[in-house]
């Protein structure tokens, strides 16, 4: 059970009164403690009305490129390799044009994109099914569109996984720490536990200390050090002016399964440079 | 009366003995699953659910079918049913403890279960499904315990059983409509995604149940004193009949819409299934049984010469009860998630260990049916011969 | 008089008491040392003033409901500064905030929890400190 702010600290407050806490009777002299203490955002986090990223294959240019940032990702969140598809926990990955798109097969379309390996993820639908049939609202939706995760109350009844239509979520089949070399476990981040499931968050963790998803940063270093255009943006789609929606703006993009009213927040950027 | 099932004969407790030892070995595996995780099943991250739920959607499907001794029983006052639907109200109960114990052990976290209770999410279909679920298992022991009681003392039950048992016949529908709204909402599902979902599930239901009613009353009465009637287990045929035909009518329906539209994530599922999909085809022999077993069993039901002996009955109904348990309780779930939503492949089969787990919940319904089985044969053996009135 | 079943009575009497006695007798000689959590970390030492985020007492007994409180500010607000009743913020988190303090987890957390016999699931996902084994 979750109690608001002022309870709780209200509840904390009293029982210092009751000398079951103890705080020095001075304290409570300087005023109203429920009103002395309070919770809220970090005045650096980035905000937004709804998170959106947009995605142009055509910019990565080699494996390499989508190996680090994959690599960004897993590294920093923990995330388990078992090697085997079975079992396997992903965040972020790479699949061919026709399982990404399945519902919009071409067999005449350009050599380059049929190639060319495009990045999933957790699209933070704006609808989101997997919000929808969560018995626990251990899945939910934030303010900020970001469809996140509560590990702490998942049941693992994966009813989410059988709803999300794009697969962007995994279960705990096994231990996660025994996938996991100690020496590569990024100790500010936790790992799961064994029957829960988990999914791309945004980075939420990120974003409240003020910094872009880790495989938008990578990608953007990349294009840096190359002197070239990134491949990924992130911003806020309620904002014109926000770099999503001044790339989405220019070039044409398509979403995974429209048709089912999820409302992905991912967009993918097909062919065609700027203005083209 | 709970002495009752206390009380038997070497037969009936060797039988009890050959339960346990199954659930005990269930019991076993289920801690190692506790321990060690879902990944001992056959599981992925493609085919989500297996047969845990398979078994359960099944399992509801059994359950639900109660209320077809009681709507004959209770609502057109067919007295012919008073014998046998007190084996329809117990039988429900295994049932439903079953699929309560096939949804626990198929959680990853179980120690959390309560979550759903402490977060109640009425959006959740799984919200609604866990409380029609313990609320019908509540209505049939009260309903089957009270009329039992009653009918020992010979007296009518108390008055306010009836109204539970008008509130039972919506309440069995219901338990097998939210479960078909399991699968019935989900988007990208195709397999899934039909209108007529409920109505297939209420239609297989009413078949399978009934028929291991047909089955189980058989059993009674060659080992014990206590006979069903050859009456009503005919009239139970017929209804086993009817819904038979409903079933493989609605399933024929799936098949016109997925393969006369065309349309590929509609037909897909039923490649795999049946033929195979891109080379794949680990369920295709398994679905041809369900499908051979279905239509041999037709003409068994329909035939109303073959219908009335009592032998050939037997044989229809254990026929069509194995086609429906493949076909539901295994087909129904694997179908859904192959191909997966990138039009990929993964196969599932269960496990050694799973399968141990399955059997094991399956004894543990089957332990209870047992004992209130015997509870109330011992009851109407006393009062054989009087005439019961409720 | 005569007690009907005496000896069966008697031997349930011997079944329930080793049973009800079973976890005090099965536990002799573990845990009966007082808890002495210990706060001797290379963080705390530095801090001027060694106080946690509410006050000892407090959070001796309420530092449970402390973090359940945080969890859900952090994961389901999206809250993740809490400014104490001193007026001093610090940042939610159990592996970044508590436990860069107490990166003794064996002499600190472990030691009450043992006593209690309670065993909270906290670091099956929160990566605990490293720590010499002892
Ligand atoms: S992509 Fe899947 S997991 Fe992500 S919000 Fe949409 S439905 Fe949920
Ligand atoms: S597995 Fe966890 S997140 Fe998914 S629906 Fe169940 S409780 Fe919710």
């Amino acid at each position: 059970m979750s109690m608001n702010r002022r309870q709780f600290l209200k509840i904390a407050g009293m029982s210092t009164v009751l000398g079951l806490g103890g705080v020095p009777v001075i304290n409570l002299l300087k005023g109203d403690k429920s009103e002395a203490s309070h919770v809220f955002v970090n005045e650096k986090a980035l905000t937004a009305k709804r998170w959106g990223m947009a995605i142009d294959v055509s910019k990565f240019r080699t494996d390499d490129d989508y190996k680090k940032v994959i690599h960004a990702c897993n590294s920093i969140h923990n995330i388990p390799d078992f090697g085997n598809s079975k079992d396997q926990i992903k965040w972020i990955w790479t699949d061919t044009y026709e399982h990404t798109f399945p519902t919009q097969p071409n067999e005449f379309i350009e050599e380059s994109v049929k190639e060319k390996p495009f990045v999933l993820l957790c699209n933070h639908c704006e609808n989101p099914p997997c919000v929808r049939v969560c018995p626990t609202k251990a899945t939910f939706k934030r303010k900020d569109g970001i469809v996140m995760m509560d590990q702490h109350r998942c049941i693992g009844c994966r009813f989410c996984m059988a709803a999300c239509p794009f697969g962007a979520r995994s279960f705990n089949y096994k231990d996660p720490r025994l996938g996991l070399k100690p020496e590569d476990e990024n100790t500010q981040y936790p790992t799961r536990t064994i029957g829960v499931v988990e999914k791309c968050t945004f980075c939420a963790e990120r974003l409240s200390k003020g910094l872009i998803p880790a495989c938008v940063e990578a990608s953007q270093q990349i294009a840096k050090d190359a002197g070239t255009e990134a491949a990924m943006y992130f911003g806020d789609l309620d904002d014109p002016s926000s770099d999503v929606r001044k790339v989405l703006a220019g070039r044409y993009s398509i979403r995974r399964k429209p048709e089912l009213g999820t409302g992905p927040s991912v967009f993918y950027i097909i062919g065609g440079d700027k203005n083209a | 009366m709970l002495e009752k099932a206390l009380q038997g004969s070497r037969k009936y407790w060797t039988w009890i003995f050959f339960l346990l030892l199954i659930v005990g070995n269930g019991f076993i595996n289920y801690l190692y699953q506790f321990k060690h995780g879902l990944g001992i099943t056959g599981m992925s991250r493609d085919v989500s659910w297996g047969l845990y739920i398979g078994q359960f959607t099944f399992l509801v499907g059994v359950a639900a079918s109660a209320v077809m001794l009681v709507i004959p029983h209770y609502l057109h006052d067919f007295k012919k049913f008073g014998k046998i639907v007190i084996l329809g109200e117990f039988l429900a109960v295994a049932a439903v403890t079953m699929c309560v114990t096939f949804i626990f052990v198929d959680l990853g976290q179980p120690m959390r279960v309560l979550n759903v209770i402490l977060h109640p999410t009425p959006n959740s279909i799984l919200f609604w499904d866990a409380v029609v679920l313990n609320g019908y298992l509540g209505l049939n022991i009260v309903i089957g315990w009270m009329t039992l009681s009653a009918d020992r003392k010979g007296i009518k039950p108390p008055a306010w059983v009836k109204p539970l048992i008008y509130v039972s016949i919506p309440w069995a529908f219901s338990i097998h409509t939210v479960t078909a709204f399991l699968y019935a909402g989900l988007p990208g599902r195709h397999f899934w995604l039909s209108a007529i979902m409920a109505a297939r599930f209420l239609a297989s239901a009413f078949a399978g149940g009934p028929a291991l009613l047909i089955i189980l009353s058989l059993i009674v009465r060659k080992l014990t004193k206590f006979d069903p009637g050859k009456e009503p287990i005919q009239a139970v045929g017929k209804i086993v009949t009817y819904a038979m035909i409903a079933n493989v009518f609605l399933l024929g329906l799936e098949f016109f819409t997925a393969f006369y539209s065309q349309i590929p994530g509609e037909m897909n599922s039923f490649k795999y299934l049946y033929v195979g999909f891109e080379g794949h085809d680990k369920l295709v022999p398994l679905m041809w049984t369900s499908s051979i077993l279905a239509i041999v069993s037709l003409p068994l039901l329909i035939v109303p010469s073959w219908r009335k002996k009592e032998g050939v009955l037997a044989t229809a109904c254990v026929a069509l009860f194995i086609s429906l348990w493949i076909d539901k309780g295994f087909g129904l779930v694997i179908g859904g998630f192959v191909p997966n939503p990138f039009e990929g492949v993964t196969e599932y089969w269960p496990t050694l260990r799973e399968a141990s787990i399955a059997l094991g919940v399956w004894a543990l319904g089957f332990l209870v049916l047992t004992l209130l089985y015997k509870i109330a044969i011992t009851v109407r053996e006393q009062t054989a011969g009087i005439e019961i009135e409720h | 008089m005569k007690i009907y079943d005496g000896g069966k009575i008697i031997v349930g009497l011997i079944v329930f008491v080793g049973l009800f006695t079973f976890p005090f007798v099965y536990n002799i000689g573990k845990a009966n040392v007082m808890p002495e959590p210990k706060i001797n970390t290379p963080a705390i030492n530095e801090l001027t003033e060694k106080k946690c985020v509410e006050s000892k007492q407090f959070m001796r007994a309420e530092h449970m409901q402390l973090l359940n409180q945080w969890r859900d500010w952090a994961v389901r607000k999206g809250e993740r500064v809490y400014v104490n009743s001193e007026g001093k913020p610090y940042t939610i988190s159990l592996q970044n905030t508590c436990m860069h303090c107490h990166s003794n987890k064996k002499e600190f957390c472990d030691q009450c929890h043992n006593y209690m016999a309670v065993n909270p699931y906290c670091w099956n996902c929160h990566i605990a400190p490293k720590e010499k084994e002892s």
